[in-house]
């Protein structure tokens, strides 16, 4: 499939000039391309945030939410018809701050939707404040002696958790980033991508030059089904290692366990009320 | 006596939901009328809890104070329950429980004759049996249920239990006997088509009427009991049943549901609702329907989590930030709570706005005996449509109703936006075309309006005084007004509180005096006449010590009203 099927024509878009986002979206199109997602059948689920308005500027479906509450619509939008790709994309702040709970939680439930976070490390939205990913020292506005919590680590959370699919990508790696997005897709389940990226405005820290001495690849011979191995990984911090993390091969969709497909294979939207089992469910209250 | 209130009261834990369950279900079969309401506290064993079961000649729907006959099972019970205690209150019991109240006591050795049955613990089947006998239930109808009703059990459980019935319906039959007690009540057979159900039963019924195949909730008193019932019907009726990690995270998969398809809804109580405000709003914006169930309890914060009030209805008014169309509806006939319920539904979908239904515990926990419902010609009319290349979700139209499609059913992409978004759904600061959308969203109230619940009149269309009252409050206020027999008099009931009928102020301008009847402080219903009508009413009998009005309770509070109305 052509990019060009996601393009929005001539748009205005929100993100600043060098913003780790453009490649991002780019990314993300390739993608979709060349996994054949038609748009009609992808849905795009996002809350609020400069990342969460990604939805905005390609063609597809889209659920754009409250902040921090992408993961539960998605979920929902996925279990009702299994026939949809879902996608929830939204910012560190979005997804790990103000969606903590949901994040921890859709892990648990692992819905067949891909996640992916763009983790700048800082709010940029609300101008400069700490994220939830945000180094400790980090000045801001708010923060003005240097932030002081510790960082929340999304991916030895979701490893912790048992998630079926857990990854870290940077924006600039194109090549690389694709082909984690790819997999994440792919993968049935919950599917987590950390995607770091510099944020050209309010983060001076983590800039272009601090994620390529900061940042590598896992080589080839990394075993992403190994749990244990997967969270020593994914508490390094001096460097943080991209690529594939982990894959809990055991996890069965939440889709797939649902009771309602059990007899029933059919979306939710082309069901009917079957009346005769009301009927007799209403019987039933006779005694 | 041709209606006759029995209490039994005891400790959490000691089975008076079993004794209920089992009494009101032989009573019932045996074609008595009935209802049972239940008061208990927020514990899992100890504390007092009591359970009144009415039975009649007539259909009875509403808690009285009375008790005729009280059966107390521990220490504390008769105390519990004093102030209801009369002069011809018959109590039964161990001696050390009756504690000397009433002239009419009769020791029953209930422990003693289940450990002749052969188990102490059979104790409350020789309730059950006791109670049976007082009401020449025919003990075979007993028998039956018992075996039914312990059937996973073995049979030396099943026999005793029988037994112990029996030694129970004996001393029952004694007292009859021996004219120490007088009951006559007749049977009637339309009983034995009739429904036994609670407020929660037709709250969920009604709800798989109205094509509800999706519910995300997060555990609360005392709305937990609908998600409850769904979980049980997943496979029969298809529907997903999920509990979700909280009320925030239930409304917004609630809320993903509609939008791809499903009919989706929550249950909640109060302060569920409060975290559920946002996606309120967001359903709002999105107009993406939503069906939630707000089942009251007593607030603020955590407040009295298992009793019951009307305190929420401003909060469902106001709640979620920003102005968008919603409808409210407040059932207190049991089957207009399965009728609106169903049509939640269809009103959500059709005007793709958020739909309240307002119940209370009293209304979910209490059973009631209903005519059958028909469902056989029902059917529900689906609104979503199949998108063309150039579908916009939120095209302008006259009525304000833009054509809602769902992703994957048809050629258009659907886009829906929290942020202020154009036609096509996606994200706008056009100040101009934020007046033309808001005014879209707004002009739906027109077209709701017009297919409003009207509220019902009950009683002398050329009445003096209105007497008005909302949801579960029905069946205590109709009774009441039966009872004081008064001819200018008459109630007016809504089922749908928002938005409120318009030949409301007909009603109002009619009476010489109004009285609003509401289970809550600070007369939340009579505000919102006020506030739509510009009619202030001139009384409210308001009650909010957490439990339900008693029907002697608006009879003496209406004569008190009267007799100052007479002076």
């Amino acid at each position: 499939m052509d990019t060009k099927i996601y393009d929005m024509g001539k748009i205005d878009i929100a993100w600043c000039p060098g913003c780790g986002n453009f490649s991002i979206l780019k990314v993300l199109k390739e993608t979709l391309s060349e996994l054949n997602i038609a748009p009609g059948k992808l849905i795009m689920v996002s809350g609020i945030g400069q990342a969460a308005k990604t939805p905005h500027y390609l063609k597809g479906n889209v659920f754009n939410g409250l902040h921090g509450r992408a993961l539960p619509p998605a979920t929902a939008i996925k279990a009702v018809n299994r026939n949809l790709v879902v996608i929830a994309e939204g910012g560190d702040g979005d997804m790990y701050g103000e969606g903590g709970n949901h994040f921890i939680h859709t892990i648990r439930r692992n819905p067949d939707i891909t996640n992916i976070v763009h983790n700048n490390m800082v709010y940029g939205l609300t101008k400069g404040q700490a994220s939830p990913t945000s180094l400790k020292g980090f000045n801001t506005p708010v923060q003005i002696n240097g932030v002081i919590l510790e960082p929340f680590n999304p991916l030895a959370v979701a490893i912790g958790l048992g998630a079926s699919f857990v990854s870290r990508a940077y924006s600039d790696d194109m090549k690389e980033t694709k082909e984690i997005i790819k997999k994440a897709i792919k993968h049935k389940g919950y599917a987590l991508v950390d995607l770091l990226h510099p944020c050209v405005s309010f983060n001076k820290l983590n800039d272009r030059k601090w994620f390529k001495e900061h940042t590598y690849y896992l080589g080839k011979d990394y075993d992403p089904t190994n749990r244990d191995e997967a969270f020593k990984k994914a508490t390094e911090t001096d460097k943080l290692p991209l690529g594939v993390f982990y894959i809990n091969k055991s996890a069965m969709p939440f889709e797939k366990k649902l009771i309602a497909y059990k007899n029933n294979k059919k979306p939710m939207y082309e069901r009917e009320v079957d009346f005769k089992k009301l009927k007799n469910l209403i019987a039933s209250k006779k005694g | 006596m041709n209606d006759v209130s029995i209490v039994i009261c005891g400790e959490a834990g000691q089975g008076i939901q079993t004794v209920e369950k089992i009494l009101t279900s032989i009573l019932k079969l045996s074609g008595y009328y009935i209802f049972s309401t239940t008061e208990f506290m927020s514990r899992i064993r100890g504390g007092s809890n009591s359970t009144e079961i009415r039975i009649s000649d007539t259909p009875v729907n509403s808690f009285v104070e009375k008790i005729d006959i009280l059966i107390p099972l521990d220490f504390k019970a008769v105390d519990h329950v004093k102030q209801r205690i009369g002069k011809d209150t018959i109590i039964l019991g161990r001696k050390e429980f009756i504690q000397g109240k009433t002239k009419r006591t009769f020791e029953v050795q209930f422990t003693k004759l289940a450990e002749e049955a052969g188990n102490k613990i059979y104790a409350n089947t020789v309730t059950v049996g006791l109670i049976a006998g007082i009401l020449g239930v025919d003990f075979s109808i007993l028998e039956k249920f018992i075996r039914g009703f312990f059937k996973k059990k073995d049979e030396k459980i099943i026999n005793g239990n029988i037994e112990a019935g029996k030694k129970g319906y004996e001393v029952g039959e004694k007292l009859i006997k021996e004219n120490k007690i007088d009951f006559k009540i007749k049977k009637s057979e339309k009983v034995k088509d009739s429904l036994l159900v609670n407020g929660t039963d037709l709250v969920s019924m009604g709800a798989i009427g109205g094509g509800c195949n999706f519910i995300s909730s997060y555990p609360m008193s005392p709305s937990t009991g609908v998600l409850t019932f769904f979980s049980r019907q997943q496979e029969e009726f298809g529907i997903i049943a999920e509990q979700a990690e909280s009320e925030i995270s239930a409304i917004n998969m609630a809320l993903g549901a509609w939008y791809a398809g499903a009919r989706a809804m929550v249950t909640t109580s109060g302060g569920g609702f409060a975290l559920m405000s946002e996606g309120l709003s967001l359903a709002g914006i999105l107009e993406t329907p939503v069906v939630i169930h707000l089942a009251q309890r007593p607030g603020p914060a955590t407040g009295l989590p298992t009793r019951s009030e009307q305190g929420d209805l401003l909060f469902a008014l106001f709640a979620g930030h920003g102005e968008f169309p919603r409808i409210i509806l407040a059932p207190g006939k049991m089957e207009d709570v399965f009728d609106l319920t169903r049509k939640a539904f269809d009103m959500a979908d059709k005007f793709q706005v958020p739909v309240v239904i307002m119940t209370d515990q009293y209304l979910l926990d209490s059973s009631f005996l209903v005519p059958s419902i028909d469902v056989s010609k029902l059917k529900n009319k689906k609104y979503f449509v199949k998108t063309d290349k150039n579908y916009k979700r939120y095209k302008l139209t006259k009525d304000g109703i833009s054509p809602r499609g769902i992703p994957g059913y048809g050629r258009g992409l659907v886009v829906v936006d929290s942020d202020e978004h154009d036609e096509e759904g996606h994200i706008t600061e056009d100040l101009d075309f934020r007046t033309k959308i808001v005014d879209k969203r707004l002009r739906k109230m027109d077209l709701i309006r017009k297919e409003m619940q009207p509220p019902e009149l009950i009683g002398n269309k050329n009445y003096k005084m209105l007497v008005i009252g909302w949801g579960s409050t029905y069946y205590g206020i109709k009774e009441a007004l039966e009872r004081l027999e008064d001819s200018k008099t008459a109630f007016l009931y809504y089922k749908q509180v928002y938005p409120l009928h318009p030949n409301t102020k007909g009603y109002l301008e009619k009476a010489e005096r109004t009285i609003v009847i509401e289970n809550n402080a600070t007369g939340q219903f009579a505000k919102l006449i006020k506030m739509e009508t510009g009619i202030r009413t001139d009384n409210s009998i308001l009650k909010y010590n957490g439990l339900p009005f008693s029907v002697e309770e608006i009879v003496g509070e209406l004569k008190a009203i009267m007799k100052e109305e007479g002076k």
